[in-house]
């Protein structure tokens, strides 16, 4: 348990192209959004983190492009820093900087226009330059072998990893802000152009653009607020190794350590009777079971059947990606906040047609970083 | 601000910025090896006896540096792979479909990623044995791709 | 929650304009090594790990997930901050903050950059607006120069004045065996470097490095237990106001007068020339030698090269600026503003050997970059 709470959250639609607007002019977007949200005005702010990626926005220091536009420089600046790399190391970066008792309120701000770059050659830039990189591995390539290396340990089917994307497309339909809805088949998804076996273009998340924010503040602060806050009851984030053939891709023990240090945090002993609703990461259909897994939802190598059988559906014991999940949208760096922000208007019954059933209590979001999950942040967040 | 909006204007850009990246002595050791020898060198560290291939300059457990020189023989096992069949000229090392895996070599604790070829994905499975095929000695310019990719072990399968 | 932080263990590596004998992430761990040897812990004595450079200077994205066999943060929380020429800063700053949040005790935090492997300056012009900047008003030259000539103008400052804080900073770096430029050189010796833009010439602005710092944050207790005396972190202030370099007023730098107001009345200091022991400026040219110091409130506008000319910010001087060296000996750029605040600390520990100030209570860190960006970190002799 902390004493921070999310006070205010504001989103763009993700779509393929956001083509009348700037970066900066989206981060000014959800900056006011959130600011609105929370009732606050940006007096009222006191601390600022920016998320942003030199590679996605085509600049060095792009954290530059946003300073106006977050509202930093407002009235001779205001305190400020930028993580780079998911919204959800930004929002534990925010909390730190309160908890820290340096500031009261953070706006957190996050953007990413996938449209602007090529998401192949920048994902290939994440690997070493020496032994990786030449062989032209990305992303999705990279992803396809972790795919692989699960299935094969535990007998998960490609038809297991379609039954996500049906999932997570099917309850994007209630979800205005996402990209890619669709009431598909599995055989839809297990037709769909091959990309790299045994992962079909539906068992990838699409490139988006998109901006979030989300606005923290202390517990003082945040009981003199009009709105529900909605609080950071447990956080935490681990990496481990590099080189691919350095890790078990069929586990991600850094997501286990992460999860076992947020769900402590947050007096969390069994997930799947005390989360009420989860938004995890999926950039990857078969992400959504394996990080199921090491979040100790179910047993190693059942995530497959956890979703076959519907405990991860809309109307299931524990909703899994309501909004879609990253699947329908991937804004990357914003998609781990876009998860924050869909776990906290959950808890604060505000989901709109998306909003699963009976109250939310707690719910678990999730971000990562580099190659097949290689670092995790695992938030627990409740009323 | 209001604007009477005539199109959405957009301004192409690319930055294309030379680099030169030292590999480092450690590397430099690898690649010189692979290109004037055909050789593989993994590196062991003395403390938790993990062999580490790529070779590190330390141990990235136990941040030691006095890792030692462990040669590795040029085969085996497949523990993961793809066949990538997305078109991405711009990096990809030849014309899809083509494989990616993760071979682990015997003596080593880490795997390998690279090309795998001569054989039909169909027939591939996590556990075969692999062998590594190399560049000849004269097209060798001591890149990881002087090492031109891992097949079934004893040759060629269709 | 929160409690006070203080830093106990500083590692460098022998910072030179290139460094071909390892790569990145063997970089990395060199800095990682002594840290952890100058604070007698080992790896599994951190609890966190903060990282990071500047993306463009060696395309590697995601620094902090390909760094980890390096920064040792194989199965750790780890997190990456860049804010250009500020980065180290920055990073420190996170350290300060991870650690005071009570999340984590043991904090390891390190800047890097190989400069060598890119055009620094070509990297640099990314920085600037696509569309209506990167054309023409670009990099960090020009920006330099106009604040230079700028401030030349209107306080009949001279360019002599300036070489004044090269031949300064030059005669420190000496001292430390770490610095890329240990040689001295004298006002005539800048006078006659090559013209870059008017006013800055060659000497007048710092090198570009191979290098990497890192440096370990403790929580109160772990300190105390650690370290014979840490160097307390007391106060920290940012200010990164501008997107765009037009934006800027050229006659004063606003977020550094911003900043150390903040900074200054958070800890009570009212004169800082006399309160303050020791300070590292993140100084990228001579001429911010004497414009900033008169932002930072240790004379009027326009009387620093008095300050420069009197040696009030020499070693033997009332205010000794950049006992290191500065950056005007070394510029490894992401771990250029956390060289400030590890210099900073062995001046309060008292570890600076061949470079220390005698009875250093406070010693102020800073850093620059982005458009005309100000990090302040002040660290003391005693929690406070
Ligand atoms: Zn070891």
């Amino acid at each position: 348990m902390t004493d921070i709470a999310i006070v205010g959250a504001a989103q763009t639609g993700y779509r393929r192209r956001i083509d009348d607007a700037n970066f900066s002019e989206m981060v000014y977007e959800v900056t006011s959004g959130a600011l609105a949200d929370a009732g606050l005005s940006i007096d009222d702010i006191d601390n600022f983190i920016t998320v942003s990626n030199d590679f996605w926005d085509g600049r060095t220091i792009s954290s530059m492009a946003v300073q106006d536009a977050c509202g930093s420089s407002y009235q001779g600046g205001r305190n400020v820093s930028t993580v780079e790399g998911d919204g959800t190391f930004g929002l534990l970066y925010g909390m730190m900087r309160i908890l820290s008792g340096a500031y009261k309120t953070t706006l957190v701000v996050v953007h990413c226009k996938g449209s602007e770059g090529n998401m192949r050659q920048i994902t290939n830039g994440m690997f070493d330059y020496i032994y990786t990189r030449p062989l032209g591995i990305e992303a999705t390539a990279a992803a396809a072998m972790q795919a692989r290396c699960y299935m094969d340990r535990y007998g998960l089917t490609e038809e297991d990893f379609a039954h996500v994307s049906v999932k997570n497309r099917g309850n994007a339909r209630l979800n205005p802000h996402a990209q890619l809805a669709a009431e598909m088949t599995i055989e839809d998804v297990m037709t769909s152009k091959m990309m790299a076996a045994p992962l079909k273009i539906h068992d990838l998340s699409p490139i988006s653009d998109g901006a979030a924010a989300v606005i923290l503040a202390d517990r003082n602060t945040a009981s003199k607020l009009g709105r529900k806050p909605v609080w950071i009851k447990g956080i935490a984030h681990c990496s481990e190794a590099h080189y691919l053939g350095d890790r078990d891709l069929a586990e991600a023990p850094a997501l286990r350590d992460a999860a076992h240090r947020a769900y402590g945090m947050a007096g969390v002993e069994n997930p799947f009777e005390e989360i009420d609703v989860v938004e995890l990461y999926d950039a990857y259909s078969y992400m959504e079971p394996l990080w199921l897994e090491e979040l100790g939802f179910c047993p190693r190598g059942k995530g497959g059947e956890l979703t076959r059988l519907g405990a991860t559906a809309f109307d299931g014991p524990v909703p899994v990606n309501p909004s879609g999940g990253v699947l329908s949208a991937h804004a990357v760096l914003v998609a781990g906040l876009a998860r924050v922000i869909e776990a906290t208007l959950q808890i604060r019954g505000e989901a709109g047609e998306r909003q699963v059933e009976g109250p939310v209590e707690l719910a678990l979001a999730h971000g990562i970083n580099g190659p097949c999950g290689q670092s995790h942040c695992v938030v627990i967040l409740g009323e | 601000m209001s604007v009477h909006l005539e199109e959405n204007i957009f301004y192409d850009g690319r930055i294309r910025m030379p680099y030169k990246w030292a590999v480092g002595k450690t590397g430099s050791f690898f690649l010189t090896q692979l290109r004037d020898h055909a050789r593989i060198w993994g590196s062991r560290c003395p403390d938790c006896e993990m062999v580490f291939m790529p070779p590190r300059k330390n141990c990235p457990r136990c941040l030691v540096t006095d890792t030692t020189w462990v040669e590795l023989p040029p085969r085996g096992v497949l523990e993961t792979f793809t066949v990538v069949h997305f078109n991405e000229p711009s990096l990809q090392p030849m014309k899809p479909p083509y494989i990616y895996g993760i071979v682990k070599l015997d003596g080593a604790d880490t795997g390998l990623t690279h090309l795998v070829n001569e054989i039909e994905p169909d027939s591939l499975w996590p556990g075969m044995r692999m062998e590594a095929v190399f560049k000849k000695a004269n097209q060798r310019r001591g890149e990881i791709t002087d090492l031109l990719y891992f097949r079934p072990e004893g040759g060629a399968r269709q | 929650m929160s409690q006070r932080v203080g830093i106990i263990g500083f590692g460098q590596t022998y910072h030179r304009s290139r460094r071909d004998d390892v790569n990145g992430v063997e970089l990395i761990n060199e800095a990682v090594r002594a840290a952890l040897e100058d604070a007698e812990l080992t790896i599994d004595d951190i609890d966190a790990v903060v990282i990071g450079n500047m993306d463009h200077f060696e395309a590697v994205n995601y620094v902090d997930t390909w760094s980890v066999d390096g920064s040792g943060a194989w199965m750790k929380p780890l997190i990456k901050l860049t804010t250009g020429g500020t980065t180290g800063s920055t990073l420190g700053i996170a350290g300060y903050h991870h650690t005071a949040s009570e999340l984590f005790d043991v904090v390891l935090v390190i800047g890097w950059e190989k400069n060598s492997e890119s055009d620094t300056t070509g990297a640099i012009i990314t920085c600037s607006d696509p569309i209506f900047d990167r054309f023409s008003f670009s990099g960090a030259l020009p920006g330099l120069a106009v604040e230079a000539s700028t401030y030349m103008k209107r306080y009949g400052i001279t360019e002599e004045d300036a070489a004044l804080v090269t031949v300064r900073d030059r005669e420190h770096g000496a001292n430390n065996p770490y610095a890329q430029l240990q040689k001295p050189v004298t006002v005539e010796e800048v006078m006659q470097s090559p013209m870059l833009s008017w006013p800055v010439k060659l000497l007048d602005i710092c090198p570009r490095s191979d290098g990497a710092a890192a440096v370990i944050f403790a929580g109160e207790q772990k300190a105390k237990k650690l370290s014979p005396r840490p160097a307390w972190v007391l106060s920290t202030a940012v200010r990164h106001s501008h997107s765009y370099f037009g934006d800027i007023n050229y006659e004063e730098i606003h977020t550094m007068q911003e900043a150390v107001k903040e900074l200054y009345k958070n800890v009570g200091i009212k004169e800082p020339l006399k309160e303050l022991d020791v300070v590292e400026l993140y100084q990228p040219y001579s001429f911010a030698g004497l414009k900033w110091i008169e932002a930072m409130g240790l004379c009027k506008p326009g009387e620093s090269p008095r300050l420069l000319r009197d040696k009030v910010t020499h070693m033997d001087g009332e205010l000794p600026f950049n006992p290191s060296g500065g950056v005007i000996c070394t510029n490894c750029i992401g771990a250029t503003g956390l060289l400030r605040i590890g210099e900073a600390a062995l001046q309060v520990m008292g570890r600076a050997p061949g470079r220390q100030v005698p009875d250093v209570n406070l010693a102020l860190s800073t850093g620059f970059g982005g458009a005309y960006w100000t990090d302040l970190m002040l660290l003391g002799s005693r929690p406070w």
